[in-house]
């Protein structure tokens, strides 16, 4: 891959994202039109983050990819070839020191520090996209700060099942101003968006959108006072590690149904286990290749 | 006791190695050839440059063997082939006036300057599949030649301007935008849309130009004329302070003629749709003059009937095969996080809509 300039996009390219990305941070939660190019991953696949990555990367930086949580999901390991490929770059599998991580659906549980960025894929990032399909439209309701229809819809959940029936791309608040979409993560994720330390970056590669969210930003999910926002996980402990807090995927392990549930940051549950935590079906940690 | 699947890696590398297998296909069966494929299955090299929006006939061929035939695989690697490279400068517009035809009609007039020629095509060809084609050791085929028309082919539409039949399309100066360099802003104008629509897919755009021939948006679409061939490509070369010429490409070009619009201060006046498009590609050219022709109704003073055709956001962000394929496959990815969330809210709403039965009984 030698004939690719460092992180496969050339200079002007890469200039031209700096710029977007600049401009996000400077107003938090808006999207900024960019001209996103096609990259040899298909769209939908991450390619908004991987740009959004490949403009923030030097040779110095120490990358991690997880999908769903996961280091090892067949798109996360396809991403992070293509970086080490085309910039060479150190990779990691710990989130603690990771000083790049771009993430599809999921925030680390690993609380993030200030010299980290997070980078989201993002497939829709327009949070009003399902109450209204034009662009021309959303973006002026974006422009008058017209947000009626999300709580509208909101309330419609709650008329109809006695619940807000949104139960991930949860939208939020930044700063008291844009409505923003989180990308599809779990909103058990959503607190974790708030009074962060790290920059937080997301990129839509075929939508062309790009938006941030500088450290310590103020992101409220929204709700009502009577029906309080509520973030929520399976009512499990993870059977590896036995962790009560993190967020857990439920798996299928036999052909009658049964399931347990484990932790869906593949990292986090690693690291417990390697402190001597055991879940109830877990296996007393052994290091990777042993 | 359990231990999570690991192995992502291992598993793709090893599909690779399946997929690069089953391309070669059985190993008694010669290999394609690239030049093959250029050569003989020049429709398909022809549609992955005008999707692909890259004139190389060579790297479309490459692309078609190395996507085993699927041409959108295959123009999705002409794509990202694409980005990789240097942008220079921009030609002049090609002078289609000028171009080198081989098929050449009207279907407005039964002769005009110029004459019909038909040149390679399927129309009048009875669609019996030629067994013979299929037995080893085809004949040499010859085609009868006739004497190539000296000086330009002029428009048929030029003519139609000569009286005034038809609008007259305004020169502008602006430089165009560029969708591969500008994020597409909408309204868009109609130099952004035709280039949208000029890289847009076949059968997207052949399904919408059919919408409008069967009444949604109808605009009564003549093919004024179809023509194809080659064109030279020039460019401005500043330190030389003239034009030279880079190369050839070989176009797609039709113009139809609609319907009159009419009122009570402007005489009635033919409108025009266009298509231009890389290679011989007949079909996407008239398709995409039919559907240039439906969204141009605001300039024209047309009513929306509210027709898929006749809307700019829907036709322009749903046309590119490429964005649209990435996007529908995406959903083979795992999803399990939100599919979780979804699954606990379920669970959750049930229980709570039995506990409220229970109560209710």
């Amino acid at each position: 891959m030698s004939d690719y300039n460092f992180a496969y996009l050339d200079e002007q390219t890469k200039r031209m994202i700096r710029r977007a990305i600049l401009k996000a941070l400077a107003i938090p939660g808006y999207q900024v039109p960019f001209a996103s190019r096609e990259m040899p991953m298909p769209y939908g696949w991450g390619t908004g983050g991987v740009q959004v990555t490949a403009a923030c990367l030097t040779p110095e930086d120490r990358l991690k990819v997880i999908d769903q949580g996961a280091d090892d999901t067949t798109n996360a390991v396809s991403i992070r070839k293509f970086f080490e490929r085309t910039a060479g770059v150190a990779t990691t599998e710990e989130t603690a020191r990771a000083s790049l991580i771009q993430t599809r659906h999921r925030i680390p549980e690993t609380p993030l520090t200030e010299d980290q960025i997070l980078v989201y894929q993002v497939p829709i990032p327009e949070p009003l996209r399902f109450l209204e399909p034009r662009e021309t439209e959303t973006r002026k309701m974006h422009a008058l700060e017209e947000y009626g229809l999300v709580h509208v819809k909101l309330y419609e959940d709650i008329s109809r099942h006695g619940a807000i029936s949104t139960a991930y791309a949860y939208p939020v608040k930044v700063e008291g101003r844009y409505v923003m979409d989180p990308s599809p993560i779990p909103k058990f994720d959503n607190p974790k968006l708030s009074d962060c330390p790290a920059i937080q970056l997301f990129g839509a590669g075929r939508e062309q959108r790009i938006y941030a969210l500088p450290p310590w930003t103020e992101v409220v999910s929204l709700d009502f006072e009577d029906h309080p926002f509520e973030a929520s996980k399976a009512d499990a402990p993870c059977a590896l590690c036995g962790s009560e807090t993190s967020y857990l995927d439920e798996v299928i392990v036999d052909d009658a149904g049964g399931r347990m549930f484990v932790c869906s940051d593949t990292d986090h549950c690693r690291a417990r286990r390697a402190a001597g935590h055991v879940g109830a079906e877990g296996a007393p940690f052994e290091e990777a290749g042993a | 006791m359990y231990v999570a699947v690991k192995g992502g890696e291992r598993a793709i590398e090893a599909a690779h190695d399946w997929l690069a297998d089953e391309r070669r296909g059985a190993r008694d069966v010669p290999e394609l050839s690239v030049a093959q494929i250029r050569e003989q299955m020049a429709l398909a090299v022809n549609r992955v440059m005008a999707e692909g929006s890259l004139y190389d006939p060579d790297l479309a061929a490459l692309a078609i063997k190395q996507a085993r035939g699927d041409l959108i695989e295959a123009i999705f690697l002409i794509r990202a082939y694409r980005t990789t490279l240097p942008r220079f400068g921009a030609s002049r517009p090609v002078e289609t006036g000028a171009m080198r035809c081989e098929r050449r009609i009207s279907a407005t007039f039964k002769d005009a300057p110029g004459g019909q020629v038909l040149g390679p095509t399927f129309d009048y060809t009875h669609r019996l599949l030629d067994f013979a084609l299929a037995a080893e050791g085809e004949e040499h085929v010859s085609a009868p030649e006739a004497p190539a028309r000296a000086g330009d082919v002029p428009h048929v539409a030029g003519f139609l301007g000569r009286e005034g039949l038809i609008q007259g399309e305004p020169t502008v100066d602006d430089v165009p935008p560029d969708l591969t360099r500008q994020p597409m802003d909408l309204p868009a104008n109609r130099a952004l849309r035709l280039q949208a629509l000029a890289r847009g897919d076949e059968g997207f755009l052949l399904g919408l130009a059919y919408s409008t021939q069967r009444g949604y948006a109808r605009n009564h679409a003549f093919v004024g004329e179809l023509r194809i061939g080659a064109v030279a490509v020039e460019m401005e070369i500043p330190e030389l302070g003239f034009a030279i010429e880079l190369g050839e490409v070989v176009l797609t070009e039709c113009e139809t003629v609609n319907q009159f619009t009419g009122s009570k201060t402007e005489p009635p006046q033919f409108t025009r749709g266009y298509g231009l498009v890389f290679g011989q590609t007949e079909r996407k050219a008239i398709a995409m003059a039919l559907v240039d022709r439906a969204l141009r109704w605001r300039e024209l003073g047309e009513e929306d009937q509210g027709a898929p055709a006749q809307d700019e956001e829907f036709v322009l962000m749903h046309c590119d095969n490429i964005q649209a394929t990435g996007f529908l496959e995406h959903i083979k990815l795992p999803h399990y996080v939100d599919f979780q969330s979804e699954l606990e809210l379920v669970r959750k709403l049930r229980r709570e809509a039995g506990e409220g039965r229970e109560a209710a009984e």
